[in-house]
């Protein structure tokens, strides 16, 4: 492929590739870390609801 | 459908479909590719056709994901529903992901083509409004704490720039304009060569298939968001029930 605008294809195809993987990552690390945040959250709940019980 | 509209429902449902969608668009994308660049060059534009088997399925992408938050927005101010709500929010950022790419890619073919990255031209100004709309949507969305006023703001500032889609779409036609007029979606058919259709067709499905497996995993983490923010005001409620003095006090 000699093709005398071979950088402007080359550039095309890494920012496409850039932006597709950041889309990804953007969707997957955010669903990582609510999947934690909720895991979180869910042992403070049952903390509380376990304190309360001892309690009464 | 009202079934899959139900929040549980969707995650649940789309928890068994996503790897089946995830692989078929990496199967698509793989294909698509190969066919890019196994397709014979343009006899005008040479290899530098190569750039349209990204850019336009971006930009058909840039549009029709605008659209879906069109729909989106009618069913949370006409029905008001939850997922509505993370239908919309979850694809502005997609949506301007695309007409980055769409943009980005068209100006790195305008220069060889044209001469120049850029010119304010009907088709490139409407899709340029376009990707200015998806920042604000996301700016607005994040500038709202109460998720129900953002959505519903949201909506109104996405139905009120669907105006932008026809222009858009028409932009060709109506003005004078140094972008080309439609070529594939034509009354008399199609004016690409079959050899250089089929890697457009197959990189659009690709596209499509990112679009929908990426729209499906951020609703879903919109849902999460809001489980995650009842859990916590709940598990606050308890804390506060427990030891009602220490919440009095502020803490």
């Amino acid at each position: 492929m000699g093709d005398p605008h071979l950088g402007f294809i080359i550039a095309a195809y890494v920012v496409a590739a850039l932006t597709i993987g950041a889309m990804i990552g953007w969707v997957v690390l955010d669903g990582r870390r609510l999947n934690a945040e909720l895991a979180r959250a869910t042992r403070a709940l049952d903390g509380a609801r376990g304190a309360k019980g001892e309690r009464q | 459908m009202v079934n899959l509209a139900n929040p549980t429902t969707f995650v649940e449902l789309t928890r068994r479909v996503l790897p089946w969608l995830a692989a078929a668009t990496a199967a698509l994308f793989v294909v698509g590719l190969w066919l890019s660049f196994a397709a014979p060059p343009d006899y005008q534009q040479g290899e530098t056709v190569k750039i349209m088997y990204l850019h336009v399925p971006a930009a058909w992408m840039a549009t029709f994901v605008y659209a879906v938050m069109a729909a989106a927005a009618l069913g949370t101010l006409v029905w008001r529903h939850p997922l509505a709500d993370a239908a919309q929010k979850a694809a502005a950022p997609l949506g301007a992901g695309f007409t980055f790419i769409c943009l980005v890619t068209g100006s790195l073919w305008g220069k060889p083509m044209w001469g120049t990255y850029w010119v304010w031209d009907a088709r490139l100004t409407s899709v340029l409004v376009l990707f200015i709309l998806y920042l604000g949507l996301i700016a607005l969305w994040r500038a709202i704490d109460d998720p129900g006023r953002a959505a519903r703001a949201a909506a109104i500032l996405t139905l009120v720039g669907a105006v932008d889609l026809p222009i858009i779409k028409f932009s060709v036609d109506w003005w004078n304009t140094l972008h080309q007029p439609a070529s594939v979606f034509r009354l008399d058919g199609p004016m690409i060569a079959p050899e250089l259709l089929m890697p457009l067709i197959v990189m659009s499905l690709a596209f499509t298939g990112l679009f929908l497996t990426l729209h499906v995993m951020a609703i879903r983490n919109e849902i999460l968001r809001r489980r995650i923010a009842r859990v916590t005001m709940l598990a606050a409620v308890k804390g506060d029930r427990l030891a009602p003095g220490l919440a009095a006090g502020g803490a």
